[in-house]
């Protein structure tokens, strides 16, 4: 409870920095520890509102690591410490005084496999709805969902029936509907088309191109090709010789893929390694 | 020249032996049960030769009791029996109060009084059917042979005797029932509350993996040792708890704790382990995407692991559950330990009686020298076996249920 006073009192303080660009999320001096070892070594990264903001680097360089730390989904894993600030509307969320399930409404993610509740259509949206204390029409709230997660027309005959039996590409479509029907500001995407066909990965990045219109967009992805499709800015993160995460390069994405300043993010978007 | 050997028939000759490896060993173990099964059921069944304490041609001449009228069977009982069983007799119903079929009964149970006098099983009366009569007619002069099923419903609701063939398993399969009732009651909420915090909400530390690998060595401690354990704590230790005392019940037989709530505490106890080590694999197993799906949504952990992680494994715990549930109902040393009587007649009417299980009823009859108890043993093992299988049939079935909804909704 305390925890959202002090994000709406702090609302007013965010308007003090000046720029057209409204930096939504800034994460300053990030890093993180599993148990002993240091995954990700002091990465700064601003997310614009309204903006896809793509992270990309080869396997195990902290890409995921860095966007599961800004809705605070780290801390649910064993003996992992998160250290340095994530500005979220200019206040620092990484704080235990700040309750993260909070954070999590208003900070969505959408995961790699598609991962909707072995329940109803229905009731795959209307949950977190419910549990977050949704008072408005709930049949309203899920045909809007839907709606927005261009999923409405395939199912709107078959809300009752198991999300369990609809195709992967479906199936991800909703866990985005889920994610939109608790009103988060950002949404979180770590790989989310990597399981999916490229006729069902075409679809979720039509979607996010719709979905920027209303939220913040942060996805984690592999493939370059989706970064630059989908993505205003790109980070590129590789680990270095202690095996720690580093961001090498942030900018905006048409930049950053032709004129890229670091040799390695060159080498990367080139495809010499990766 | 290729460097790979043409070695297809040798794999395929090597498999075929373990296919059969395999095979043998599933074979032997249902011969075995088959086995199990057949034996009980051999003693349960089969002839035998009837005696009559006085032939019914000694009370009339023509052996047909229905020629006599009301009076005339009155006048047989009393020339019979002894004056105080007369006088009890009248005390529950005056004997002329009785109708004629009453009169009857009760000259057939105490005046002629049909005693078995020796029992075949089902081998020996299927296939020596002839000898068994030969040797009755010579040996047993004017007993009558009968194939009798030792396991028939006087045997269900009757209540425990000295004689085999009028004892019954009533107040066994009761005590039985009652106790799993509490060991369910106690264990399940218990070990289920314990594994979710185990895997749930405790840190990887000293601590938690201290009990964790205490309660694996506790599942396999010998349950005479749980028996023990409760005859200390909860027969003498919390002995005004389980007599009853505490709250008023001041039966003298039981005021030294030896009672069904003991039972059912301690068979809980031994089955706790258990329980928890099979809830943990069976939250383990639930995919942690879907808890990260609960997460990401703002849920907290107990809305995660209440309306997602619980349903998701309930099915699993539920099989955890009735495996060790079946193996206290089978229970027999440490209900020996913390003081089952092993002769009752008295059904238990509430948690603070004093009781009896099937098996202590099973071993206590072995264990007599009359063989006629061996029979009733057998028969008492099929009503265990039965019950066993309703429960768990029961169980499965409610699982079922709960797998199918979890799965098509």
């Amino acid at each position: 409870m305390s925890s959202t006073m002090e994000l709406k009192m702090h609302k007013e303080e965010r308007n003090i920095v000046k720029d057209d660009r409204k930096m939504i999320v800034s994460l300053k001096n990030l890093n993180v520890y599993y148990g002993n070892f240091h995954a990700v070594d002091n990465v700064n990264l601003n997310l614009e509102k309204n903006k896809v903001t793509a992270l990309i680097g080869p396997s195990g360089c902290g890409k995921s690591t860095v966007l599961r730390s800004i809705n605070r989904m780290n801390e649910l894993l064993p003996e992992t410490r998160v250290t340095g600030e994530i500005l979220f509307d200019g206040v620092n969320i990484n704080n235990p005084k700040i309750d993260a399930v909070a954070v999590r409404r208003r900070i969505g993610m959408v995961f790699q496999k598609p991962n909707p509740f072995p329940k109803s259509i229905y009731e795959n949206i209307s949950w977190g709805a419910k549990i977050n204390g949704y008072k408005g029409d709930m049949d309203e709230l899920v045909e809007k969902s839907l709606r927005k997660a261009a999923l409405w027309e395939e199912v709107k005959d078959k809300l009752k029936q198991s999300a369990m039996r609809l195709s992967g590409g479906q199936q991800q479509r909703l866990c985005i509907a889920r994610t939109i029907a608790v009103e988060p500001e950002i949404i979180l995407m770590d790989e989310p088309a990597s399981a999916l066909d490229p006729i069902a990965t075409a679809r979720i990045e039509e979607l996010i191109y719709e979905l920027k219109k209303n939220y913040t967009i942060a996805i984690v992805t592999h493939n370059m090709h989706q970064a630059g499709r989908i993505s205003d800015y790109t980070s590129f993160l590789l680990i270095n010789e202690d095996r720690k995460g580093h961001l090498v390069e942030y900018g905006v994405t048409d930049d950053l893929f032709l004129n890229p300043k670091d040799i390695r993010t060159e080498e990367y978007i080139s495809g010499k390694f990766g | 020249m290729s460097n790979f050997k043409e070695n297809v028939e040798t794999r395929y000759k090597i498999s075929n032996l373990w296919n059969v490896v395999f095979t043998t060993a599933t074979v032997i173990s249902v011969f075995m049960l088959i086995l199990l099964l057949l034996n009980i059921i051999n003693g349960a069944f089969g002839y035998v030769a009837i005696k009559n304490t006085i032939e019914p041609t000694e009370l009339i001449n023509s052996g047909n009791l229905d020629e006599l009228n009301e009076i005339q069977l009155i006048e047989l009982l009393e020339s019979h029996l002894s004056r105080g069983l007369i006088r009890r007799f009248n005390f529950e119903k005056p004997l002329k109060e009785r109708s004629n079929t009453e009169l009857m009964n009760l000259i057939f149970e105490r005046i002629i009084e049909p005693r078995i006098v020796k029992s075949w099983n089902l081998k020996e009366s299927i296939l020596e059917k002839n000898s068994i009569l030969h040797y009755a007619e010579k040996e047993l002069p004017g007993a009558h042979i009968q194939f009798r099923a030792w396991l028939n419903s006087n045997f269900l609701i009757g209540s425990q005797a000295s004689i085999p063939e009028l004892a019954g398993i009533r107040t066994a399969i009761l005590g039985s029932l009652m106790i799993i009732l509490l060991t369910i009651t106690f264990a399940f909420p218990i070990g289920v509350g314990a594994a979710i915090y185990l895997e749930e909400y405790s840190v990887d530390n000293m601590f938690s993996r201290f009990v964790q690998v205490n309660i694996y060595n506790l599942s396999g401690v010998p349950s005479i040792i749980y028996g023990l354990l409760g005859l200390a704590v909860f027969v003498r230790g919390m002995e005004p708890l389980t007599s009853g005392a505490m709250f008023g019940y001041g039966d003298p037989t039981t005021t030294n704790g030896r009672t069904v709530l003991a039972a059912g505490m301690t068979l809980a106890l031994l089955i706790l382990p258990i329980i928890i080590i099979n809830a943990q694999e069976a939250l383990r197993a639930v995919p942690q995407t879907m808890r990260q799906a609960s997460y990401g949504i703002g849920a907290t952990k107990w809305q995660t692991i209440w309306t997602h992680v619980l349903p998701h494994s309930m099915d699993r715990i539920m099989t955890g559950t009735i495996l060790a549930v079946s193996r206290a109902i089978g229970e027999t040393a440490p209900i020996v330990v913390i003081g089952a009587s092993t002769f009752i007649s008295v059904d238990p009417s509430n948690i603070f009686s004093k009781f009896t299980t099937l098996p202590i009823q099973i071993y206590q009859w072995t264990s007599r020298p009359q063989p006629e108890f061996r029979n009733i043993a057998a028969a008492a093992i099929l009503v265990l076996l039965i019950l066993l299988l309703a429960m768990n049939g029961f169980a499965i079935f409610t699982r079922n249920k709960i797998s199918n909804n979890r799965r098509s909704n």
